[in-house]
């Protein structure tokens, strides 16, 4: 007999009856049946026997789907976050939609919205986004910026999607909404928050915005998505809907659903306050190191020679008296070092107790309000484009893209 | 007699038993069902089916979208994100599997060697996440009748329906066997006898849910030239064999039908006639308020749409149905017409606007446009049905057994990884350490050779919930039919006369019990003791410090030497009536006793010593 393949019929003979069955895969030494009652089994590979290998059928020709033109045009970038996929329920492999065709027939609705074209950059989880690729997502929106769209929508798995949209809003200035847009439930589902969350996106991607923003479910309800700051915003629930929250300040606004009526706060940037500018140099020679009780200072010495070094500290912004000489010693040697809180919420402030004052005499930048992933994302930034370390050092503590709130409010 | 064999009578069964496990299949959240007052918030959701790869929908799902639905959930403190779908699952619940493997080998079932748990397509609202979980654990056991139980699966419990679109998370995750025979029963009453014995099987693992919702049937049913129809959510085991002579009845009727409908060169007329002008003047107050009256022209199926398929159910409710899933209140025909305060005039004038000629039917539905454009269109669907048979459906259970269709049957394709949970192996070490437990039929007739219980009170021993606690009575020295008695007789009784039975603990009807053995209260007192228990339940102590406090409660213990004071002192007062009787006094003298006693001394005690001095007095 042949090597199976998935596809193949098999005969499946357990406990005195045989079934007929699906061929799916073979995983630890078992192979995999879906029988024809759907139900998928494991089972040893002696109680399988090949009966045949049906004609490979094409895949369903989806035909493209037609646009109205007289809606505005929006751009779709993805980089591996999925907003439709497709279920095989012969073999229940589930794919992922990027072409403009398969996500309109995935969700409609948004024909409705706008016409659609797409790019895909990058197919990864975004736990594999590097540096690099934030650099060619800034090109690729600063393109279709150029080309004429109305918005765009950036498709990217939750976990670093804050990293990349502060990112994004650091190295790009845009008269139009740029959405970062993903789905916390999985596309496949018939619950997944992906279809609303893409329809809001595109709410705000054709409303009167200029900002960089994250759209995401407000609630756990299907009532409303929120508009947040890119570099504010931070994924703070692990596996809700509503996981991603501005922090220190309000959402910029709100979509709400099935309405798709956009509400904008005063603060958010308006459409075609900035012109298209693109400064996509990133120094990646920069890190971000989270503190803890105990922690050797020798885990320094991994960042020796490193730019820049953004510490979550505890409480106001401390690390251990210990690590003082250390950090010294790397910031004469041309670290930037800047100390954000691993509070979250708050202010460093290193002017109250004998360590923070340490700290700043050592040279260390007091990172204000900023949130510690914002922070390395501006350090790599302000270090990739301004060579002088004093006004490197001033740019970290000024407002650049909404990541440093003047004054903390309740 | 109807002859099932004959009709080619082909009926399965499929069995939902939730499970009393410590907790939920796929979360750590107890099997508890909750009062919807006591729900601690409401959230909403909607529900879109994903394109598979074949580009479709599947058709059962298709159906439910019809209507754009908002599905809105109750939750509680007894639920967690994994029911509201903010959650991946947790691993599957090992001893709701364990519990799956013991009925798995009770019918004589393998298992797989892997269990893979799939998710299954159900966008009704009953599941937050859109799916079902569902496990094939074992397949291919056996029945007596030599009939087959092809599959059993272990799943997820369905959230329960509030009202319309709204549904109480309570019960969704709690683990559920789904027991499937094959289509090998020809006689209404053998799927009841089948259904019966699963049952037994079931509750003789003594790890399973009991009360009403806790068991569903699900029945396979068709007959040759038919059509396979599911019907849905049958509770009452003893409505079975109706429900399947019902539904071969409809079958049967269907099928002339559509060879009088043949006969007839019947056939659907495919336009939509906006009849809205002709009722602008109606006393139907249905017809006057709605925005749009649109009708179908049925030719040649005048009389056969208000032709009865089954008690209270016509050709004409299978198109009601039909329209209904348009959300519209239902449909007029012309079979049933003038009625409803449509007026003969109004009927001649719809039949004349639409051509309708004496041979035909028409029928109309009332509703906004957009869902009277449907329900038309639904109305037409129907027709066509009824020219080619009986449509594969699956129904529900109406009272006294009719059914009403729900939706078409679900197509196979609608199952995919749950790619959240891992698989689960079962060694051949889990398999043989799985037990078998005494079935209750073997039980009950254990309970008549060793205990010498009456066949009837036995088997209603082995059936009852309260099967455990007479267990561990006898085992502690009580009298099986003194337990036997008190658990089904006495407690029933007080329960129907309104005393709280319920809220007398177990380990205190035990203490009871064995207080009674001891000879701590007499067997006549324990209606007054369960009802005094029931008085003060919940209110501290120990079950036997609760069981002595009720027995001081009910009256002073009253001694052997009172007793015999009582007795020689009633004795004495009806001296002359015990002379005159002799010892045929024994029976009303007893009668004067007990009542001073008050059931505070073992009738027995009190009749013995009656006797004694009956027979001092009469010697």
């Amino acid at each position: 007999m042949e090597r199976l393949e998935t596809g193949d019929l098999v005969r499946y003979a357990n406990g005195g009856t045989a079934l007929t069955g699906t061929y799916i895969a073979e995983r630890d030494g078992m192979a995999v049946v879906k029988l024809e009652s759907g139900y998928n089994i494991g089972t040893s590979l002696e109680k399988i026997e090949f009966v045949e290998r049906p004609a490979r059928q094409p895949p369903a020709c989806a035909g493209v789907v037609v646009q109205n033109s007289d809606l505005p045009d929006l751009a779709i970038i993805s980089t591996g976050g999925t907003i439709a996929s497709r279920v095989d329920y012969r073999t229940g492999a589930v794919m992922s939609q990027f072409s403009a065709s398969d996500i309109l027939r995935a969700i409609p609705e948004l024909g409705d919205i706008a016409r659609y074209r797409d790019r895909q950059i990058a197919s990864i989880l975004s736990e594999n986004m590097q540096p690099a690729l934030w650099r060619e997502l800034a090109r690729a929106i600063y393109d279709e910026i150029r080309a004429g769209v109305s918005g765009v929508i950036v498709t990217h798995g939750t976990d670093t999607m804050a990293y990349s949209a502060a990112a994004i809003r650091f190295m790009l200035k845009t008269p139009v909404p740029v959405v970062f847009v993903g789905s916390q439930r999985s596309a496949d589902r018939p619950s997944s928050d992906n279809a609303m969350n893409a329809l809001c996106s595109a709410a705000v991607a054709t409303g009167d915005l200029g900002e960089v923003t994250v759209v995401m479910h407000a609630t756990t309800n299907d009532d409303r998505c929120a508009v947040h700051r890119a570099t504010r915003v931070r994924k703070m629930h692990t596996s809700r809907r509503d996981a991603f929250q501005s922090m220190g300040m309000e959402p910029l606004g709100y979509v709400d659903y099935p309405s798709l009526s956009v509400t904008l706060s005063d603060e958010a940037v308006r459409r075609g306050t900035e012109e298209p500018e693109l400064h996509d140099n990133l120094e990646e020679r920069c890190a971000l190191l989270h503190f803890y009780p105990g922690m050797p200072s020798s885990v320094l010495d991994a960042f020796e020679g490193y730019a820049g070094l953004v510490i979550s500290g505890t409480g106001l912004g401390h690390v251990a008296t210990a690590w003082i000489p250390k950090l010294q010693e790397m910031i004469e040697d041309g670290t930037m070092v800047v100390m954000t809180s691993q509070c979250l919420h708050g202010r460093v402030c290193d002017r109250v107790y004998n360590t923070g004052r340490d700290l700043l005499s050592a040279g260390v930048v007091e990172g204000e309000d900023m949130l510690p992933e914002a922070a390395l994302v501006k350090q790599m930034w302000v270090l990739g484009n301004e060579p002088d370390p004093e006004r490197a050092r001033t740019l970290m503590q000024t407002d650049l893209a909404g990541e440093i709130r003047r004054r903390s409010i309740l | 007699m109807t002859d099932y064999k004959k009709l080619g009578l082909k009926a399965g069964i499929e069995i939902h038993q939730q499970l009393d496990t410590t907790e939920k299949l796929f979360c750590r959240c107890p099997t508890c069902l909750r009062e919807t007052a006591e729900r601690t918030g409401e959230f909403h959701r909607y529900l879109r089916a994903t394109e598979s790869e074949l580009g479709e929908i599947d058709r059962a799902a298709r159906e439910e979208m019809k209507l754009v639905r908002k599905f809105c959930y109750y939750t509680y403190d007894t639920v967690c994100l994994v029911e509201h779908d903010e959650e991946p699952p947790a691993p599957m619940n090992p001893e709701a599997l364990e519990v799956c493997l013991t009925i798995a080998k009770m019918l004589e079932m393998t298992p797989v060697e892997q269990v893979h748990t799939m998710r299954k397509l159900v966008i009704d609202g009953s599941n937050t996440s859109g799916f079902q979980r569902t496990a094939l654990v074992a397949l291919s056991g056996a029945l007596p009748g030599g009939c087959r139980v092809e599959t059993i699966c272990l799943e997820e419990e369905a959230a329960q329906r509030v009202e319309d679109e709204t549904f109480s998370l309570d019960r969704l995750g709690i683990p559920l066997v789904e027991i499937t025979t094959a289509p090998c029963m020809h006689t209404p009453e053998a799927v009841q006898e089948v259904a019966a014995h699963i049952g037994m099987v079931l509750r003789s693992t003594g790890r399973v849910k009991r009360g009403l919702g806790t068991i569903r049937q699900d029945i396979n049913v068709s007959i040759a030239d038919g059509a396979r129809v599911e019907i849905k959510g049958v509770q009452d085991l003893d409505l079975i064999a109706e429900v399947v002579r019902r539904e071969v009845e409809r079958q049967t009727n269907l099928l002339a039908i559509r060879g009088e409908l043949r006969a007839r060169n019947a056939r659907v007329d495919h336009t939509v006639v906006d009849v809205t002008a002709l009722f602008a003047g109606t006393k139907s107050s249905i017809l006057k308020k709605a925005k749009a009256v649109l009708a179908v022209r049925l030719c040649g199926f005048a009389g056969l749409v208000g032709k009865e398929i089954q008690p209270g159910r016509r050709l004409g409710s299978e198109m009601s149905d039909y329209a209904k899933k348009c959300g519209v209140g239902g449909i007029f025909h012309t079979d049933e017409l003038p009625a409803y305060g449509v007026t003969a005039e109004e009927v001649a004038h719809l039949r004349e606007f639409v051509g309708a000629a004496e041979e035909d039917c028409v029928v109309i539905v009332a509703a906004g446009r957009e869902r009277a454009g449907c329900a038309a269109e639904q109305v037409m669907i129907r027709a066509e049905m009824a020219l080619s048979g009986v449509p594969e459906e699956t129904r529900k259970m109406l009272e006294e057994g009719s059914t009403a269709y729900m939706r078409p049957l679900p197509g196979a394709a609608r199952m995919y990884p749950e790619t959240d949970v891992f698989e689960v192996a079962i060694g051949e070490e889990l398999w043989e350490s799985i037990k078998i437990p005494e079935l209750l039929t073997d039980r009950a007739e254990r309970f008549v050779r060793e205990f010498g219980l009456d066949e009837g009170l036995a088997r209603q021993v082995a059936f009852s919930e309260r099967l455990a606690l007479f267990e561990k009575a006898v085992a502690a020295g009580v009298r099986p039919t003194l337990a036997a008695r008190t658990l089904l007789g006495t407690c029933r009784e007080l329960a129907r006369g309104g005393v709280g039975v319920g809220r007398v603990t177990e380990e205190e009807i035990l203490a009871l019990l064995s207080a009674v053995e001891a000879g701590r209260a007499a067997k006549e007192a324990i209606p007054d003791l369960l009802t005094e228990l029931a008085r003060t339940a919940g209110s501290a102590g120990a079950p036997g410090e609760r069981v002595d406090a009720a027995i001081e409660a009910m009256g002073p213990a009253v001694s052997q030497a009172d007793v015999e004071e009582i007795v020689r002192r009633i004795v004495a007062e009806r001296e002359a009536f015990a002379r005159e009787k002799g010892m045929g006094a024994l029976g009303p003298l007893m009668g004067v006793v007990m009542q001073e006693l008050r059931g505070s001394v073992d009738g027995k005690v009190i009749s013995e010593t009656l006797r004694r001095e009956l027979q001092r007095l009469l010697s």
